[in-house]
């Protein structure tokens, strides 16, 4: 299902949740609204599902304006954060609700709830209840009965939020091949950059109740539009005015055109990367990120002075103004 | 909390004897007097005509009112935690005057608003043939109100406890709002209502004050349990007085059992 928003805005008292947001999302994909929180990503995700009202503008689903349309009628999955499980039943009839609402044949009900669960991989665990389930068993579960009724939309507000690390890797990977399986429309809310990358084929930046930028994963990497873009979407470095990626930061033991002296604080060893926290001449601090084979051929260590060299940085016009393009992309040879 | 091993007996110790001193003690020597002299003579006052039609009557007005008292207090709970309006505090606090009036007060207020010749609303029903006060309309209404909170009371925090998220998924999924009431807030608050179903009827079966007041306490019609145990003991049947409790006693036991029955779908 294709989703199209025009100009929706959105108040909560005196808070402006949305500020005159459009967008629009392709039918099959796999959207992430990506933002920090407060940034308005739940409040779009709520209002496309039809959970919130907006104050202002139009939410148009395949073409048809929705916007006073209820929550009930516009046929949408919905995953909350929290799994918003029904406790007092088991997990058969969890996944089975929306199907009872319809009134579905017992038999025909039966048939679906049984592939669900093999979907979700909750073999054996029909006749448990929720609190008998781990957080990731309770997730899948909560999305068999968002899927049940076969929506066309399928919406998750950080729908891994509430999980630990290990699990939350784990159905994100699972997300990912459940859209390759089931082809529904897809948006989903979070506040982990990786995240977003990781899963989404397009990724909706949004920061103070607007939309920042709109594209693919590499495209944002690379060529963010504006200054909060590249710096939520993965790490940066500030220098004046420039920002630079901390991978972007080349060390070297002898001085070279357009390096700078720096002092060694901390060498930190993640596994395959290692972070070189810096400092530089005139005070300021940065960090470095470098493989664990460069770290071993440079040697470093603490108070060890060293040479940063960035070799790709980027500035953008600064301003309280809308967005704006970045105005010089610097490339140092 | 690290508690001397003395004082951790000894708080213990203080908490039965309390209970034992006040509760246990003065509902068992019903118990024990109500056997004593053998049965027969005690349930011959209950089942005289007057303790049969005072048992008929109690029923009837816990018939009515615990059930409509159950409807209020579900809606008045979901209003209060559910919905943002103002002068929610006053309906808060409203809600609560049953427990800070006394009895005796709301049975004369009642009279002021129900009585035939006193109240505007009970005039005008006097004159459609209908009688309110004496009779059992006005049991049943000044029951309703000294028992009104309890429902209330007991599911408002249950409410609060669940949050609306499981309702919000309800309608995600297609649920009204009454298929939505019925089959998630319901199951979800099905604790609360117990326990308030259950504290309602104990007081609508006990209540003497307000009864007493609207109830002109005529034997045979408008006598209510409490009232027939108070008319025993001043007509020195004690026996028929400590059978007539013990028949309430066991009404309010069968309640807790049953609604506890009806209850016992797997725990969550």
């Amino acid at each position: 299902m294709g989703i199209k928003v025009e100009h929706v805005s959105k108040d909560f008292e005196d808070f402006k949740a949305l500020d005159d947001i459009s967008l629009e999302v392709p039918d099959g994909s796999l959207t992430a609204l990506l933002g920090p929180s407060g940034s308005g990503k739940s409040t779009l995700l709520r209002l496309i599902a039809g959970l919130e009202h907006a104050d202002g503008g139009k939410v148009y689903l395949d073409g048809r304006d929705v916007t006073e349309m209820s929550v009930q009628e516009r046929g949408i999955g919905f995953v909350f954060q929290h799994y918003a499980a029904f406790k007092h039943m088991t997990v058969r009839d969890n996944i089975a609700f929306g199907l009872a609402i319809r009134k579905t044949p017992k038999d025909k009900i039966r048939s679906r709830v049984k592939e669900l669960i093999r979907l979700v991989q909750l073999n054996g665990m029909a006749h448990r209840y929720p609190s008998q389930l781990s957080g990731g068993q309770r997730q899948r579960m909560a999305l068999a009965r968002a899927l049940a009724a076969e929506p066309k939309l399928l919406l998750l507000d950080e729908p891994f939020g509430a999980l630990d690390a290990k699990v939350r890797k784990e159905l994100r990977e699972w997300l990912r091949k459940l859209h390759d399986e089931v082809h529904v429309t897809t948006i989903f809310v979070t506040h982990d950059q990786e995240e977003a990358m990781d899963v989404a084929e397009q990724i909706v930046v949004m920061n103070e109740g607007r939309i920042e930028q709109v594209g693919e994963p590499k495209e944002l990497y690379e060529h963010p539009k504006t200054e909060f873009v590249m710096s939520f979407v993965g790490e940066v470095n500030r220098f004046g005015d420039a920002l630079i990626r901390p991978h972007d930061l080349d060390l070297a033991l002898f001085k070279s055109d357009g390096a700078e002296e720096a002092m060694i604080e901390r060498v930190s060893h993640l596994g395959f990367e290692v972070r070189v926290e810096l400092s530089m001449a005139n005070g300021d601090h940065a960090w470095a990120q470098v493989t664990r084979a460069q770290a071993e051929e440079l040697e470093l260590e603490e108070g060890q002075i060293i040479f940063a060299r960035p070799s790709r940085a980027k500035v953008f016009e600064n301003g309280d103004g809308p967005p704006t393009a970045p105005t010089d992309e610097l490339q140092v040879a | 909390m690290s508690v001397p091993r003395w004082s951790k007996y000894g708080i213990r110790f203080g908490v039965l004897f309390y209970l034992a001193a006040l509760l246990v003690f003065p509902v068992l020597m019903i118990f024990v007097r109500t056997f004593e002299d053998g049965l027969t003579e005690s349930f011959e006052a209950v089942t005289s005509e007057a303790g049969l039609a005072a048992l008929k009557l109690t029923l009837i007005t816990v018939a009515i009112a615990v059930p409509l008292n159950t409807v209020f207090g579900v809606t008045a709970a979901l209003v209060l935690v559910r919905q943002k309006f103002r002068g929610k505090a006053i309906l808060n606090t409203l809600i609560d005057i049953p427990f800070a009036i006394s009895p005796v007060v709301i049975g004369l207020a009642l009279i002021l608003l129900y009585g035939p010749r006193e109240g505007i609303v009970g005039e005008w029903f006097f004159d459609q043939g209908i009688r309110i006060i004496f009779s059992t309309p006005g049991i049943v209404i000044a029951c309703m109100f000294v028992s009104l909170p309890f429902v209330v009371r007991e599911v408002v925090p249950v409410l609060q406890e669940i949050g609306d998220e499981q309702e919000q998924a309800a309608s995600t999924l297609g649920a009204n709002w009454w298929q939505t009431f019925w089959r998630v807030t319901l199951p979800a608050i099905r604790w609360g209502v117990t326990y308030g179903v259950v504290l309602s009827t104990a007081r609508v079966l006990g209540e003497f004050g307000a009864v007493s007041v609207v109830s002109g306490r005529i034997s045979g019609q408008t006598e209510t349990l409490p009232l027939f145990v108070r008319k025993q003991f001043e007509i020195f049947n004690d026996g028929g007085g400590y059978a007539a409790s013990m028949v309430l006693a066991v009404i309010a036991l069968l309640t807790l059992v049953f609604m506890n029955l009806i209850n016992t779908r797997k725990e969550v």
